[in-house]
């Protein structure tokens, strides 16, 4: 039997208050180090790559960001799913000149490995399910996102 | 003919491997012999030259000054899902196009 891709609830949020999107990005990445799934570089190599290389995505439901750095940050694999109370702006990954107002950030926690391709393009495919972002934004609490995703990413 | 795309992600951890692999399925669907190879940013002078692609595909913000001529077709839909059926008939049109 294939195995799934299990995603952990103390890391996921709803509702998630921010300023704008550093201020979302530290957020989420200090709950991603303080379960333990990353290291306390992780925080400030996320807001730099997201500096350099934007990853706001203007989805066909919302604007998604899939922030992420390398792997050297990270002590075991975890995807955190986010929604916010209000959108904040990230730049376009494909042009930088462009703004995306983002509903969801997915932040991973990747460790390089055979299967990772096929998790991340499970992963957005995922996002393009138009059924199953709405329920995602609606969601009344953490538990329900992880319910939403699991079993979805095989890995 | 065998026809060479690079796929450019910002970071290379994430993007351009989804991306890199929609365009050889797609493209392969519509019969385009196609070999495919991802890089970084930072990696893209040295794989224009090695590889000498047809056509790249960048997932990142690439000024085209970075791109030394070669046709560029945008990535993102290969991420999103939107507007994806056009640019692969864009690319294959394209490729087809060369002699």
């Amino acid at each position: 039997m294939e195995k799934t891709f299990q995603f952990d609830t103390s890391v996921n949020q709803i509702a998630l208050e921010a300023n704008n999107a550093k201020d979302a990005l530290k957020k989420i990445s200090s709950l991603l180090y303080d379960f333990g799934y990353v290291k306390s570089t992780y925080p400030e190599a996320i807001i730099t790559r997201e500096k350099s290389f934007p990853t706001g995505l203007p989805f066909e439901k919302c604007g998604i960001a899939l922030p992420h750095t390398d792997c050297c940050h990270v002590n075991k694999p975890m995807i955190s799913i986010s929604t916010l109370k209000t959108p904040v702006v990230f730049k376009n990954m494909g042009d930088a000149s462009q703004d995306v107002s983002v509903k969801m950030i997915f932040m991973l926690a990747m460790k390089k490995s055979e299967n990772q391709l096929q998790l991340l393009s499970e992963l957005m495919e995922n996002l393009q399910d138009n059924i199953l972002m709405e329920n995602l934004l609606q969601a009344h609490s953490s538990e329900e996102l992880t319910k939403l995703m699991s079993g979805r990413i095989t890995v | 003919m065998k026809y060479r795309l690079l796929a450019i992600c910002g970071s290379g951890i994430a993007t351009s491997t989804v991306a890199a692999e929609k365009c050889r399925k797609l493209l392969t669907e519509k019969g385009i012999d196609v070999e495919v190879l991802e890089c970084n940013a930072t990696d893209i002078t040295a794989k224009l030259s090695t590889f000498q692609p047809h056509v790249v595909v960048p997932t990142t913000t690439i000024s085209d000054s970075m791109l030394g001529g070669v046709k560029r077709f945008p990535g993102l839909p290969f991420i999103t899902g939107i507007g994806t059926e056009k640019v692969v008939d864009d690319i294959a049109e394209y490729l087809k196009s060369i002699k």
